[in-house]
């Protein structure tokens, strides 16, 4: 990486599930934490709003649209040529929303109407993982202090990080490698399994949770059986519902699982020798201790 | 003198192997039989180095006979005799052990295969012993082809075959050449007019110096053999002197039989009784058609001449043609005969019977047609100059209902098989429908949508995707009338749901069938024909143009469904397939013949002429021949086997009571050593 | 279930309205049915996803719009993805899910799954962004039996979350929450 762009700031769009005392405040907690060890600089959007998310796209597509693009329009007033946003459901809106005014004036039209602001056509909307692939890599390898023994991780992506793949263009819908790459680069063993890309079953944590609990359960044995001790993810819904479904699912189908479901931006802040605490890692269901248990330092 | 005989077991890969314990079949067959000088097994025989093997050996042991144990003799027999002639032996001291489709793929445990095979493999041998020296035989070629059906496959084939130099005999039942592909209003995948692409053809097949056309002419008998047949031809009475005749038309314009339902119209158009099928007929010339003709009729009633009828002369009367008319009412059927060397069959199908559905209202509701039918609407010269209208009020019908699988896929009323062409002619309708009525619905029952051809698939989904052609997945239960409407009940499968729309108009995608005289007309040709009465392809992949009798063979529909570049595309086979065979002058053939035998005086032949022989030949092999003294003066008949014709069966053989007859290669002696063998091992 | 066509019922042509709504044209749909084989949430489903298109490119406005099976589908988008005629499956869900709202017959069996989105919906509008415990307050109230459900797997009664400090009980407005009431207003 150029010095250059490791001086770019970027566009910080939390969201509002991982927004200090949400629902999945340690992923905002552990990828600021993170940049402020190897970058990229973050600053947050001002005044930014949600995305409308799931319930947005699913009841009024007009509304999902202005909501979502109402950030990208705020982002590029603030001078932001790229914007992270660490929530799947809010990177995958945003782009997706920008592709659709793209590509259709009438709605184009509509949207700055409501929003009362002029479009951006010129600011990238990135997910976490690409910002860690183009920007950090060769920092983490530089800044490094500790190093994972034995750690067997599943790179959980899910949904919304590589589909609709033709207008999000990220990594290989089927069979991801981005996240396999950065556990890699802690020091960490990769394990391939076949659920890289399923469905946990989203939004419908309230109002469907049989299907979530059918959805995750599906999901944790793959990584269970293909051998992973731990589950890394970089969606706060995946986290949710792998995380706090795991006793539900025992009472269901009577295995029990308790394997640590973690944030990428949490095992890439261990093996940068951030506390375990400023990392949010004491907010999991799951006790992360095992995960953490695993790092030492390296003997240089 | 002791034969050399050597022994090659092949192993077919595991083909044979698996169940045959091979080293054991060659050593046995070496152990017990003193006859044998060498054996040997080998992974491929019929590979390069299995053949070099069995030359090299052939040379080095100074085999004088071999044995090849391996596949039946109908697949590799040739090849290993062509080899062994390589070494200078004669092929016929080669025989083959069929150890694979007799033993290995038939015997499932390993002793009883290898037994049997140990068996087989002496049997042969002992026949080896006995094999005599054997000389191709040559018969002359008659360079010219016969082309039976003047349809698109026909047309090709006889174009082919002309431009290759070599004369074509073509004969048409119709009145005109064209067939099917000229009643085509557009065709798939391309769009372009059938008739635009058909007519170019026709005229240059009619004008070609090398073609002589007979059109509503049939085969009346065909005998001889590959490379000489003798074809009698019945050039139906046309009651049209097609010399005469300039095609001026005055003639069927004044024909007051108007309402006579077209042929080439499919019944949706009319014609007179003197008439041309289409316009663009070849030859443009006129034929009365004598059972409608009002003056046949008449002379028929009166059994009188027709020319003695004077019910109607209309047509006579309105010929120009001076001083002799072109029209001849007693004009009577005329036979030609013809020497050929090759024959191409192309007699095409024809569509799938009205009526046969009732629950369609097929051949009961004007407005439930076939696809040929529509063809005939959709066509600038069909009836209705390419207006879509329905037939019984010549309304332009809103809710169009297509039909596929219309007898295809229906073992229990129609055909088992697939009409291969229907889902796509079907396809094709919706979008000339949907061309020339812009507003109108198209609706297709069908069961699967079968589009495998370069560009078909896509041309199926243009007619869903930007035609609009609605799809409806099942088939259809049964179609009544309603007022002026259709009731049309189906199922979508898809949804689960039953369909009922109110359609204007129906279509049914009726199946291709073999013709009606199918059958007779492979019996007259001794060709074999399938279940369907389509006619056989000697081999479905590596002989698919050849007929089961040599130098018959076939082109286009009659061999099986299909469409216009497959029909094509095997024209052409078959005519280079002619084109091959016209151009030698003299064809070899198999030495494997019968024949009567001639001793020296006073006896002549042990045949006593009973001709026995004769009757149960079953390809006219057996002539008779007159023994005569130097005076000339017969001192005896007797049988006489046609080498050219003679098939080998050995029929005659077996029937001869004086047991003058043997069959080349397959002798008593041959045969009585492979039993004997058998008996006393 | 009896589908009827006649010349005058084809006048009305919904595969023509979903299409102008959202540029997904649904005749391109050949059935071959790999959305259903991928879709994760098909088992739970009254009409398989490609029955769904099928109603669409039939014209069964009512089976379609009144489906439980649009209210199921969680937008993972797997089926678009795979899709070999690029129909785009998942966005086509959530047409008929708009549609079946504006018309007032969303199948009242999904009405947990309507309120979820209500309830979402209506925090963002007053606040500008989700206050997740007022969001967990009004799905409670409007759907009680549901949040009990989910409460008894964990959930919904925030009492865990709370325990970790993960939902905060004041709701934060953010200061552009005016134009975010505009948005709704013109658009919701």
């Amino acid at each position: 990486m150029s010095e250059e762009t490791k001086k770019t700031k970027i566009g910080y769009y939390p969201g509002c599930a991982i927004t200090k005392c949400s629902t999945s405040e340690e992923y905002g907690t552990s990828v600021l934490g993170v940049s402020r060890v190897i970058g990229p600089e973050l600053e947050e959007i001002d005044d930014w709003n949600c995305c409308g998310a799931s319930s947005g796209h699913a009841t009024n597509h007009k509304l999902s649209t202005a909501l979502s693009v109402r950030n990208i329009s705020l982002a590029e007033k603030d001078g932001y040529d790229e914007v992270l946003a660490p929530c799947p459901m809010c990177s995958q809106r945003l782009i997706v929303s920008q592709d659709d005014v793209e590509n259709d004036e009438k709605l184009r039209k509509e949207v700055e109407d409501a929003i009362e602001m002029p479009i951006s056509r010129n600011v990238k909307v990135s997910n976490y993982l690409e910002i860690v692939k183009n920007y950090s890599m060769d920092e983490i390898a530089e800044k490094q202090k500790r190093k994972p023994e034995g750690l067997k991780v599943a790179s959980y992506y899910g949904c919304l990080l590589v589909r609709p793949p033709k207008i999000l263009k990220f990594d290989d819908p089927e069979n991801p490698k981005t996240m396999d790459d950065i556990v890699k680069a802690i020091g960490a063993e990769a394990v391939d399994w076949e659920f890289k890309t399923n469905c946990c079953g989203g939004g419908f944590t309230l109002s469907r949770p049989n299907v979530v609990i059918k959805l995750t359960h599906d999901i944790l044995e793959g990584a269970i059986d293909a051998g992973a001790n731990a589950i890394a993810v970089a969606c706060p819904m995946c986290h949710a519902n792998l995380d706090m479904r795991q006793q539900a699912i025992e009472k269901e189908y009577g295995r029990r699982f308790n394997i640590p479901i973690v944030y990428i931006s949490e095992l890439i802040g261990l093996a940068l020798g951030l506390k375990p605490k400023d990392l949010g890692m004491d907010k999991h269901f799951i006790d992360t201790g095992s995960v953490i248990d695993t790092f030492s330092d390296i003997e240089k | 003198m002791s034969k050399k005989i050597g022994v090659f077991v092949c192993h077919c890969g595991t083909n044979i192997s698996a169940t045959v314990d091979v080293e054991k079949v060659a050593e046995e067959t070496k152990k017990n039989n003193p006859r044998v000088a060498y054996t040997t097994t080998y992974k491929y025989m019929c590979s390069d180095p299995g053949q070099k093997l069995l030359r090299d050996k052939i040379k080095e042991e100074g085999l004088t006979g071999v044995v090849v144990a391996a596949c039946s003799p109908k697949m590799h027999e040739h090849t290993f005799r062509n080899a062994a002639v390589k070494t200078g032996l004669n092929p016929y001291h080669v025989e083959i052990s069929n150890i694979r489709e007799q033993c290995s793929w038939v015997h499932p445990d390993i002793p009883t295969g290898t037994d049997k095979s140990i068996d087989l493999v002496r049997m042969m041998t002992e026949k080896t012993r006995k094999d005599k020296s054997l000389t191709a035989i040559k018969v002359p070629v008659t360079k010219r082809a016969l082309v039976i059906g003047g349809g698109i496959a026909g047309i090709q084939a006889a174009l082919d075959i002309a431009d290759g130099g070599q004369e074509v005999v073509m004969v048409e039942r119709e009145a005109s050449i064209g067939g099917h592909m000229a009643q085509l209003s557009e065709t798939f995948p391309t769009l372009d007019c059938s008739q635009c692409i058909m007519t170019p053809k026709m005229v240059e097949a009619a004008q070609h110096d090398n073609i002589t056309m007979y059109t509503w002419s049939e085969i009346e008998s065909i005998t001889g053999y590959l490379g000489n047949f003798d074809v009698k031809i019945r050039k139906k009475a046309r009651s049209v002197d097609l010399d005469l005749c300039t095609g001026c038309s005055s003639c069927w314009q004044v024909c007051p039989c108007k309402k006579i339902k077209s042929e080439f119209d499919m019944g949706i158009g009319n014609r007179t009784a003197i008439y041309i099928p289409f316009p663009q007929a070849i030859p443009s010339k006129p034929v009365i058609d004598r059972e409608n003709c009002i003056l046949f009729k008449d002379a028929r009633k009166k059994n009188i001449k027709p020319n003695d009828s004077k019910v109607c002369r209309k047509c006579i009367d309105a010929c120009p043609i001076a001083p002799v008319k072109a029209i001849d009412y007693n004009q009577e059927d005329e036979i030609v005969d013809v020497k050929i060397g090759a024959i191409i069959v192309a007699t095409g199908f024809r569509e799938l019977e009205d009526g046969l559905y009732g629950e369609y209202g097929g051949g009961k509701y004007e407005d439930v047609i076939t696809g040929l039918q529509f063809e005939r609407l959709a066509s600038a010269s069909g009836p209705t100059e390419g207006k879509i209208k329905r037939p019984s009020d010549g309304k332009e019908p809103e809710i169009v209902v297509f039909i596929q699988c219309v007898g295809s896929r229906d073992p229990a009323k129609g055909c088992s098989y697939c009409s291969k062409t229907c889902c796509m002619y079907t396809a094709k309708h919706t979008m000339l429908y949907k061309h020339k009525v812009h507003d109108g619905h198209a609706f297709v029952f069908y069961i699967d949508i079968r589009c495998a051809g370069k560009s078909y698939e896509e041309f199926s989904q243009r007619a869903i995707e930007e035609e609009g052609a609605t799809y409806l997945r099942g088939r259809v239960s049964r179609v009544y009338k309603k007022g002026e409407k259709l009731i049309v009940l189906g199922a979508d499968t898809l949804t689960g749901s039953v369909v009922e729309i109110e359609a204007d108009m129906v279509v049914l995608a009726s199946a291709m069938k073999a013709q009606d005289d199918a059958e007779q007309f492979a019996q007259k040709l001794s060709i074999q024909y399938d279940k369907d009465k389509f006619f056989s392809e000697m081999h479905p992949k590596l002989k698919p143009v050849e007929s089961s009798s040599a130098g018959i063979f076939l082109a286009g529909t009659c061999q099986g469904p299909k469409d216009i570049p497959e029909t094509v595309a095997q024209a052409g086979a078959a005519a280079s397939k002619v084109l091959a065979l016209l151009s030698s002058d003299e064809l070899e053939r198999e030495p494997v013949v019968a024949r009567v035998d001639r001793q020296l005086p006073p006896v002549f032949s042990t045949c006593i002429g009973c001709f026995y022989c004769q009757k149960v030949c079953p390809y006219s092999a057996i002539e008779s021949e007159d023994i005569k003294a130097r005076d000339g003066s017969v001192i005896k008949t007797v049988a006489r086997v046609n080498e050219g014709l003679c098939q080998g069966c050995g029929l005659c053989a077996a029937t001869c009571r004086s047991k003058s007859v043997e069959l080349e290669g397959f002798n008593d002696e041959q045969i009585y050593a492979e039993i004997n063998a058998l008996e006393f091992n | 279930m009896k589908i009827k066509i006649t010349t005058e019922e084809r006048k009305s042509d919904f595969a023509k309205e979903v299409e102008e709504r959202s540029g997904i044209d649904v005749k391109k749909c050949y059935q071959c049915g790999k959305c259903t084989a991928g879709c994760p949430v098909a088992y739970e489903m009254d009409y398989m996803p490609n029955q769904i298109i099928r109603f669409v490119q039939l014209g069964l406005r009512q089976e379609a719009l009144t489906s439980r099976t649009i209210w199921l589908c969680a937008s993972c988008i797997t089926c678009t993805t795979r899709c070999p005629k690029e129909v785009k499956i998942a966005e086509l869900m959530d047409v008929l899910r708009e549609m079946a709202l504006e018309e007032g017959i969303a199948n009242p069996m999904e009405k947990d799954i309507t309120t979820f989105h209500e309830a979402f919906l209506n925090s963002v509008k007053k606040h500008g962004r989700i206050s997740e415990c007022g969001m967990l307050m009004e799905f409670k109230r409007k759907r009680p039996k549901a949040a009990l459900k989910s409460a008894l797997q964990d959930v919904a009664d925030g009492s865990q979350l709370m325990m970790k400090g993960k939902l905060s009980l004041a709701p934060h407005d953010i200061k552009g929450k005016d134009n975010i009431k505009r948005i709704f207003e013109k658009l919701g």
